[in-house]
C-alpha cells in the first residue's frame, strides 16, 4: 500500500471542505472498500479524512419513515426492530451482504458508494476505462460471468455490487448529501450514473460532497417486501442476480408494486415495465410469471453472462410470490 | 511538527476563495469554513503516535497511518495469534474484537482504532483458564491445521456477544465470515453450539 496521510475530522464542514479542496483526498469510515482498493493500488489517496467521529450515526424512526445516519453500521441497521417491521427487503439485503465481521465495520453511506467488483477494475495490470479512462474494457470479450446485461456501454459493462442499494431503490429512499454549497436531497435512483462515455463517473455527487443520512419513507410496498439473492454459494458472495420486490395487495388485487434488480446493471436497476404489468392484476402466480417476462426487456449478455437474462425473469417471478407471502 | 506537506496544504486552501472570486464563480469557502479548514491538519504519511489498547494494555506506538490493525498487532506488538490469510476481507482469519464487536482487522487502519478496546485471541483466557469458547474448540476438535482457528474463536465469541440464534443452520450462517480450508466446519459448529449452551 502506498503511504497516506490521515486526518481525524471532528467537524463535518471542515471534512467536506478539505476533501472538496483536495483532489487526492478521500473520506474513510468503515474502510472495508477503500482500504481494500488501496491494497490493490486501485485507490491512491494522498490523504484519508476519517469521518467516523462525526455525529452522523443513529437510526431514527418517525411517523413517516426512518432516517438512517450515514455512519450507522450495516449490522446496526439490520438489527433495528423498526427496520425489521417496516423494511424487510432492506434488512434481508443487509444480512445477505458480505460477512458478519464486514457488516459490523461497513457503514450505510459507504455501502451505497462502494466500487464495482469487476476483476479488471481491481487488477491494475489490465485495461479498464473506469480506472484509466481511454484504456479500454477488458471485460468485453473477457471473463465476464459476473458482469452486466443491461445499462452497459461500449466502454464499461461492470455490475454494481451493493445489495443494499437495490433494496433502497425498491423502497424509494432519499439520499441526504452535504457539500460546500449546502445540503441537497437526491432520490437514490438519481444518485447513480450509467457508464456511457464516462465510466469513471459513478454518481452525481461532487468532490467533497458527503452522504449524511438516508431516509426511507414508510409504505405498504416496502413493508410487504423481500430481497432474493441468487449466487454461487449460500453466504459471503456477490449476487449473480438479485431482486427486491414489494407489493401492495388489497382484496387479492395488486394496487402498487416496486421491483428493483441487482447484479445485472452498472447501477441498481428499477424494473418499471414489470411494475406496470402488475398494477390492477390479481395477486397470483400467473400474474407474476407474465409480468416477470418483461424483466429481461433490453437485456443482452456478453458471452459468459448470457445466463443472467433468463435467470432474471425467473428470479423476479419467485420474488413476487415471496413478497405476496409476507404477512 | 508540521512538515512542508501540511503548510503547503493550508496555503493552497487559503488561496482558493480568491481564485474562485477572480474567476467569477460562487465562493465555495466562506470565511467561517476557511477557519474550519485550517483546523483539519493531516498527520503522516511518516510514522505518527498511535495508542492502541490491546487485551487491556495500552501501547504507545509510532505507526504510519497506512498500517492496518492486523499488521500493527502482528508486526509491532508481536501478537501472532491473529492470522493474515487473504488480507482482503474474504477469509476471516484476522478476526478480532473491537469494543466486543468482531471485525476483520486486515481492513481496519490501526490509527482509526485509537480509544477502543481491542481483544485478540491472546486476550480471551483468564490466566491459565481458557475462555469457554477455546475450551469448546478443544473438546470438539474444532480445527485441523489451526490457521483459521484464532479468527474462528474470536468470531464465535462475537456471535455470542451479538446474541445470534444458535441452532445449527444459524451458526453456519453467522459463522460464514470465517473460511476453514481444511473443512472442519461440522466440529466448529458443534464447538460454537456447545459454548453457547454453556454460556446460557
Amino acid at each position: 500500500m502506498r503511504p497516506v496521510s490521515y486526518a481525524r475530522a471532528t467537524d463535518t464542514a471542515a471534512a467536506i471542505a478539505y476533501v472538496g479542496g483536495d483532489p487526492h483526498a478521500e473520506f474513510i469510515a468503515g474502510g472495508t472498500n477503500v482500504v481494500d482498493l488501496m491494497k490493490d493500488d486501485v485507490a491512491r489517496p494522498s490523504t484519508l479524512v476519517d469521518i467516523t467521529r462525526l455525529p452522523l450515526g443513529g437510526i431514527t424512526p418517525s411517523a413517516t419513515g426512518i432516517r438512517i445516519g450515514a455512519l450507522a453500521r450495516m449490522s446496526e441497521v439490520a438489527d433495528h426492530p423498526a427496520m425489521q417491521a417496516n423494511f424487510p427487503a432492506v434488512v434481508q439485503a443487509l444480512n445477505e451482504s458480505a460477512s458478519p465481521q464486514l457488516r459490523n465495520m461497513a457503514t450505510i453511506g459507504g455501502n451505497v458508494m462502494q466500487r464495482t467488483r469487476c476483476t479488471y477494475f481491481r487488477d491494475v495490470s489490465q485495461p479498464c476505462n473506469k480506472r484509466a479512462p481511454g484504456a479500454g474494457c477488458a471485460a468485453i470479450g473477457g471473463v465476464n460471468r459476473m458482469h452486466s446485461v443491461i445499462g452497459t456501454s461500449p466502454h464499461c459493462i461492470c455490475a454494481h455490487a451493493s445489495d443494499l442499494a437495490v433494496a433502497l431503490v425498491m423502497a424509494g429512499a432519499t439520499i441526504h448529501a452535504r457539500g460546500a454549497g449546502g445540503e441537497r436531497r437526491i432520490p437514490i435512483e438519481a444518485l447513480y450514473l450509467l457508464p456511457g462515455d464516462t465510466p469513471q463517473r459513478e454518481t452525481v455527487l461532487e468532490r467533497g460532497e458527503l452522504i449524511e443520512a438516508i431516509e426511507l419513507p414508510a409504505s405498504t410496498t416496502a413493508r410487504r417486501s423481500v430481497y432474493l439473492k441468487v449466487r454461487d454459494r449460500r453466504q459471503y458472495e456477490f449476487a449473480l442476480v438479485s431482486v427486491a420486490a414489494g407489493l401492495d395487495i388489497a382484496g387479492g388485487t395488486i394496487r402498487a408494486a416496486r421491483v428493483a434488480l441487482g447484479g445485472v446493471a452498472p447501477k441498481p436497476w428499477r424494473a418499471h415495465e414489470v411494475e406496470a404489468q402488475l398494477i390492477g392484476k390479481p395477486a397470483n402466480a400467473q400474474t407474476y410469471a407474465a409480468a416477470a417476462a418483461y424483466a429481461s426487456t433490453g437485456m443482452r449478455g456478453f458471452g459468459e453472462n448470457d445466463f443472467k437474462v433468463p435467470l432474471t425473469g425467473r428470479a423476479v417471478a419467485r420474488a413476487l410470490a415471496m413478497a405476496e407471502a409476507v404477512v | 511538527m508540521f512538515g512542508k506537506f501540511s503548510r503547503r496544504r493550508f496555503f493552497v486552501r487559503a488561496a482558493l476563495p480568491t481564485v474562485a472570486a477572480t474567476l467569477g464563480v460562487p465562493n465555495l469557502f466562506p470565511a467561517a469554513e476557511a477557519a474550519a479548514i485550517s483546523r483539519l491538519q493531516p498527520s503522516g504519511p511518516h510514522p505518527v503516535p498511535v495508542t492502541l489498547t490491546v487485551n487491556g494494555t495500552a501501547h504507545a506506538l509510532m505507526l504510519e497511518p497506512r498500517v492496518t490493525l492486523l499488521d500493527a498487532l502482528r508486526e509491532r506488538l508481536r501478537l501472532y495469534g491473529t492470522k493474515k490469510g487473504c488480507d482482503q476481507g474474504t477469509c476471516g482469519a484476522c478476526t478480532v474484537l473491537v469494543d466486543g464487536t468482531r471485525i476483520d482487522s486486515c481492513l481496519s487502519l490501526a490509527i482509526m482504532n485509537e480509544g477502543k478496546s481491542i481483544t485478540t485471541v491472546e486476550g480471551l483466557a483468564s490466566g491459565e483458564t481458557l475462555h469457554p469458547m477455546q475450551a469448546a474448540f478443544l473438546e470438539h476438535d474444532g480445527f485441523q491445521c489451526g490457521y483459521c482457528t484464532p479468527g474462528q474463536i474470536c468470531s464465535a465469541v462475537g456471535l455470542l456477544n451479538e446474541k445470534r440464534p444458535t441452532d445449527e443452520a444459524s451458526v453456519r450462517v453467522w459463522m460464514s465470515g470465517n473460511i476453514c480450508r481444511c473443512g472442519a466446519y461440522p466440529n466448529i459448529v458443534a464447538a460454537v453450539r456447545s459454548a453457547a449452551g454453556a454460556a446460557s
